[in-house]
């Protein structure tokens, strides 16, 4: 028994050295005080080398972490337990954190890069008059193939998946709103179509494609299409762009039909304390210069007009990441539909999942 | 009288666990089960449960969860058999129950990998002359794989009642003239049965609300229960819908205690 409370005794002390040399080291690094900003962005998403430079420039140091989901950082926002000053969350993901109130209004006075921002890119639905955000990266949804495994097969419409001999060798994104809306773009139908009969179409046109299918994966989507297990995958640009650095005879193209156009955007979540702070940073990162620098590292494409004339020609001239403007008018924001009409899109989503071939 | 009330005082925690981690979860769930997707209070998801798609998933993951659980018995009984009989036994019991020490997810991925059309088993399959087949993204991964991360559940019960089965039981049964087979059929086996039951009852209640695997290894080709919940409390954030499949969810695995529950017998 005494052996048992001294090992016991012995972790409670350990726990507090610890816990006490934690807090040392923190407010050595100045973690405590006031010139530091928390930023919560996806993996992979800045170049390190600006962090570094916008500390030198400002004087402020930058504590930075990641989140893998929308789900996840919405959760650990609201939660509450860590200040983070800036959020990268995607458009859908915003209305709803607007609607929960875990948002502050942007001061605009205090971003005079904000012009720099292609006007196609401002004042979306999703926030209108950027209000609370301001767009960090945009992108499509796409078919990312494999030219070595489907030869000369063109892929310019989303009805060439239905192609026979693409049998049993397409992979989709495990996402409600992706394919029930390449469902209703093949059959000329808006991305945001709350129709029922118009749903139920899609749905059965949906229930055709099913022999071709393979699978419907998460994010194990990036490594199974770079690895060959299938020639065709539904993915979004971003993670298309990531494959094709992976594999050389990856291509990807947006549908002539249309697609989809996603953002994601820099916000102050409620929980920010530095929020002078976190006003510099959106601030420098809308600067021409550095948002080019930013993009040729993340591949992404930057909404950024003036960061485009700092980039190299070819990524700029690429259409399959910046689609030419006939093919922009054809893509589509998703409106937040409503819960009952989400919850009508994954009804059809799990029935679509359980058709069998 | 003291007695009574340092009995009372040493109860505190397990009723506090009880209310707290058992009672008022279950509350919740019934709860929530009641309130449609806008909030208001109806009995639309127990209307929605028995529609044909829920009903079909039902029976769908029913008929899985009855699969992993067979042939994880058919596998577990014989080598917790043969465990019993080999000299080492406790440390080759070890060995089979070190894998489920390791990551759940770590070992799917490992499974995308072995499994993969340019995978290990693919490449075997090619140089024995079979040639390459599909093998992730269908039944029979989605199974191989519940079997192989359920089985040492299944081995553990059924290994201690083989264990602590008296072996003068099987020597009276052999003197008295009756075959291997008999012996198994009479004897051993139904002297097992608690070990047996126990097993099913780890394996199946979990097999019926499998989500991941049926993502990673199953590519959403097979859709469980469990996919369904997922679905509705992550993506749709429709919690009462959620929560009545996660109703049934409860009360079909009371059932089956209830129908695989040890009972007295008069012996």
């Amino acid at each position: 028994m005494i052996k048992l409370i001294r090992v016991f005794l012995s972790v409670v002390i350990a726990s507090a050295v610890l816990l006490f040399v934690i807090n040392r080291l923190n407010s050595a690094e100045g973690f405590s005080s006031g010139n530091t900003i928390t930023i919560y962005n996806w993996g992979d998403y800045i170049d390190p080398d600006l962090i570094k430079r916008f500390k030198d420039e400002t004087g402020i140091k930058v504590i930075y972490e990641t989140f893998d989901s929308n789900e996840a950082m919405l959760t650990k926002i609201k939660q509450g337990g860590t200040t983070y000053d800036i959020a990268i969350p995607s458009e859908y993901m915003i209305q709803k954190m607007k609607e929960e109130n875990l948002l502050l209004p942007l001061d605009q006075s205090k971003l005079p890069n904000l012009k720099n921002i292609d006007e196609r890119f401002m004042d979306l639905p999703f926030d209108p008059n950027n209000k609370y955000s301001v767009p960090y990266f945009w992108g499509t949804v796409g078919i990312v193939f494999n030219t070595k495994l489907v030869g000369d097969k063109p892929f310019t419409s989303w009805n060439d998946l239905w192609d026979p001999s693409l049998k049993n060798d397409i992979l989709l994104t495990d996402g409600a709103r992706e394919v029930i809306g390449m469902g209703l773009n093949s059959l000329g139908y808006s991305l945001n179509d709350t129709n029922k009969e118009h749903l139920h179409e899609a749905k059965a046109k949906l229930d055709t494609l099913t022999p071709n299918i393979k699978a419907i994966v998460g994010d194990e989507i990036k490594m199974l299409i770079a690895n060959e297990e299938a020639a065709v995958g539904l993915v979004w640009s971003g993670d298309a762009a990531d494959m094709m650095g992976e594999n050389e005879n990856l291509d990807y193209v947006v549908p002539s039909e249309g697609s989809n156009l996603w953002f994601d955007n820099m916000v102050i979540p409620k929980t920010a304390k530095n929020i002078e702070g976190a006003h510099q940073f959106i601030n420098f990162m809308l600067d021409a210069k550095i948002a080019a620098q930013n993009a040729e590292w993340v591949s992404y494409s930057t909404p950024n007009k003036e960061a485009l004339k700092h980039m190299p020609k070819e990524m700029v001239e690429d259409e399959r990441f910046y689609p030419s403007p006939e093919l922009t008018d054809k893509l589509e924001v998703y409106e937040n539909l409503g819960k009952k009409n989400l919850a009508f899109y994954n009804d059809l989503f799990l029935e679509f999942k359980m058709h069998r071939k | 009288m003291e007695n009574k009330l340092t009995r009372n005082i040493y109860m505190i925690p397990y009723w506090l666990w009880i209310a707290l981690f058992v009672i008022a979860p279950i509350l919740l769930i019934l709860y929530y089960s009641f309130f449609d997707i806008e909030g208001h209070f109806s009995l639309v998801n127990y209307q929605k449960f028995f529609t044909p798609v829920y009903l079909k998933m039902t029976l769908s993951s029913f008929w899985y969860a009855f699969l992993i659980t067979l042939i994880s018995l058919l596998v577990a009984y014989p080598t917790a058999y043969l465990l019993t009989k080999t000299r080492h036994k406790h440390l080759w019991l070890l060995l089979i129950i070190v894998p489920s020490w390791i990551n759940l997810l770590l070992k799917a991925y490992a499974f995308l990998g072995i499994f993969g059309t340019y995978g290990i088993t693919n490449s075997f399959l090619e140089v024995i002359g079979i040639g390459t087949k599909q093998i992730l993204f269908t039944d029979f991964s989605f199974i191989f794989v519940s079997v192989y991360i359920f089985i040492p559940f299944m081995i553990l019960p059924i290994f201690n009642a083989l264990n602590e089965l008296n072996p003068s039981f099987i020597d009276a049964a052999h003197d008295l003239g009756a075959s291997k087979w008999t012996t198994f059929r009479r004897v051993i086996f139904p002297l097992t049965m608690d070990g047996v039951k126990s097993g099913c009852q780890v394996v199946f209640i979990p097999a019926l609300s499998l989500f991941m695997l049926t993502r990673l290894i199953a590519g959403n080709r097979v859709i469980t229960l469990g996919t369904a919940i997922e679905q509705h409390f992550l993506v749709t954030q429709d919690w009462g819908m959620g929560s009545t499949i996660a109703v049934f969810l409860i009360i079909i695995m009371f059932l089956f205690m209830v129908l695989t529950g040890t009972r007295k017998r008069g012996m």
